[in-house]
């Protein structure tokens, strides 16, 4: 039987994959890298790419990530993945977004937003009661 | 007393709001069992950072990344983490009143404060409040993306990096369990470093690629950028479960108003009928 590790593919907002695995591939910075097992110890940034696994029994799967870190220790290998597509411009703009959203928030009359808030959270309650009552009446 | 028609009135609208707040209850009940999972599913990336970080100022303590240099407080920077809705019970006051007391110890040494809100209530309250909001995010939804924080918390980074910021609060809401919900305020920058894993027996090094340095500081942002996830999905379930409990409350006290006017309305029928009954016996006697 072919030696395996395992592997951790996770993410800020889920764990993607976990299990143990025959060889890996991922798209480091300095160029795609395979990985078996008792590799030694190494961590990497990744970029925008494929992650892929071959399984125990030589099944494949196949992740994307957009980018991340990866660390490897001989049997086990974790993809510390990016959710989101990071490149410094873009996170610029959102920093600017963020600040502009404060001062037209502090410019706005906020009285009337409230009220219109109030108004479509009943309406969202009444709808979804509505739904419950269905749901009710089929099940009868 | 009111008349029976007027009760009944009231006993119905009564029963309406009561029909509302059952719903809302069991929306949020769902809810949270959602946001706990999602509160489950972010946790491992963290712990996996926290033990890489921990390992690299470990084996390099000759570089200190400015996240981990203690300075004198001179400006210190606050992500208040609220909810976008009302009704749900306390939560909200308790993490302001928690919020502002931080913010006027600060201010009492002397130390000028910059705010961060997500959440639409934090951003109300603290504009009401006069603090200087640098930067916002509201309406999240339930699901929160990463991506809708990296804008917000790169504000504060860069602050940091600029040496505006000497210090870094996070102030949230801790899941404890469904009936209790704890405002705690997390120091974020300067990263304690004795707080990451203590243990570094192994003696071995990891290959980098490309440097040791450069590695270390993606790794610290996405550190400080998963820690505000988590405190915003964290929020959201205290979110849910608070307003589950308020429904909850709502709906009993509403079932016990309907009982009460039930009670009075029958009183009312009753004495009606008494009434009618010795007018008629009278107006015999009287033939």
């Amino acid at each position: 039987m072919a030696m395996t590790m395992h592997v951790d593919i996770v993410s800020a907002e889920a764990a993607i994959f976990s299990g143990t695995v025959e060889m890996f591939f991922a798209p480091a910075v300095q160029g795609e890298i395979g990985v078996m097992p008792r590799h030694s110890p190494l961590i990497t940034q990744l970029k925008p790419g494929s992650v892929r696994v071959v399984k125990q029994g030589g099944e494949e799967d196949t992740f994307y990530v957009s980018g991340g870190m990866l660390e490897i220790q001989p049997h086990v290998v974790t993809v510390l993945a990016d959710t989101a597509l990071r490149a410094k411009d873009v996170d610029e703009a959102a920093a600017i977004e963020a600040k502009q959203r404060a001062e037209q928030a502090m410019k706005d009359a906020q009285s009337d937003i409230d009220y219109a808030r109030a108004q479509s959270e009943l309406a969202e309650a009444i709808a979804q009661l509505q739904t419950i009552q269905q749901l009710r009446k089929k099940a009868r | 007393m009111a008349s029976g028609k007027e009760i009944r009135t009231k006993i119905k609208s009564v029963k309406n709001t009561q029909k509302i707040t059952r719903a809302m209850e069991m929306v949020a009940a769902s809810k949270m069992r959602k946001a706990q999972d999602r509160m489950a599913a972010s946790r491992p990336y963290a712990d996996k950072m926290r033990s890489v970080i921990g390992h690299l100022s470990q084996a390099h303590p000759e570089y200190r990344h400015t996240f981990m240099v203690e300075r004198e407080a001179k400006r210190v920077g606050f992500i208040i983490i609220s909810t976008d809705r009302g009704l749900c019970g306390g939560l909200n006051t308790n993490l302001f009143k928690a919020g502002l007391q931080a913010l006027r110890s600060w201010q009492e040494q002397g130390v000028e404060v910059e705010l961060v809100t997500i959440g639409s209530k934090a951003s109300q309250f603290f504009k009401r409040f006069g603090g200087k909001i640098v930067a916002q995010a509201t309406h999240l939804g339930d699901a929160p993306k990463l991506a809708d924080l990296i804008g917000l918390v790169k504000v504060m980074l860069d602050g940091y990096d600029e040496g505006r910021l000497d210090r870094l609060f996070l102030q949230y809401n801790r899941f404890v369990n469904t009936m209790t919900q704890q405002p705690q305020n997390e120091q974020l920058l300067p990263i304690h470093t004795d707080s990451l894993e203590q243990e570094l027996q192994h003696h071995w090094d990891y290959i980098y690629e490309p440097e040791a340095t450069e590695v270390l500081d993606q790794l610290l942002m996405r550190y400080v950028e998963s820690l505000v996830y988590q405190g915003v999905v964290e929020n959201i379930a205290c979110e849910q479960a608070a307003r589950m409990v308020a429904m909850k409350a709502a709906s009993d006290n509403a079932g016990g108003l309907i009982s009460e006017l039930q009670l009075a309305y029958n009183k009312a029928r009753q004495a009606a009928i008494t009434q009618e009954l010795s007018e008629i016996v009278g107006g015999a006697a009287a033939v």
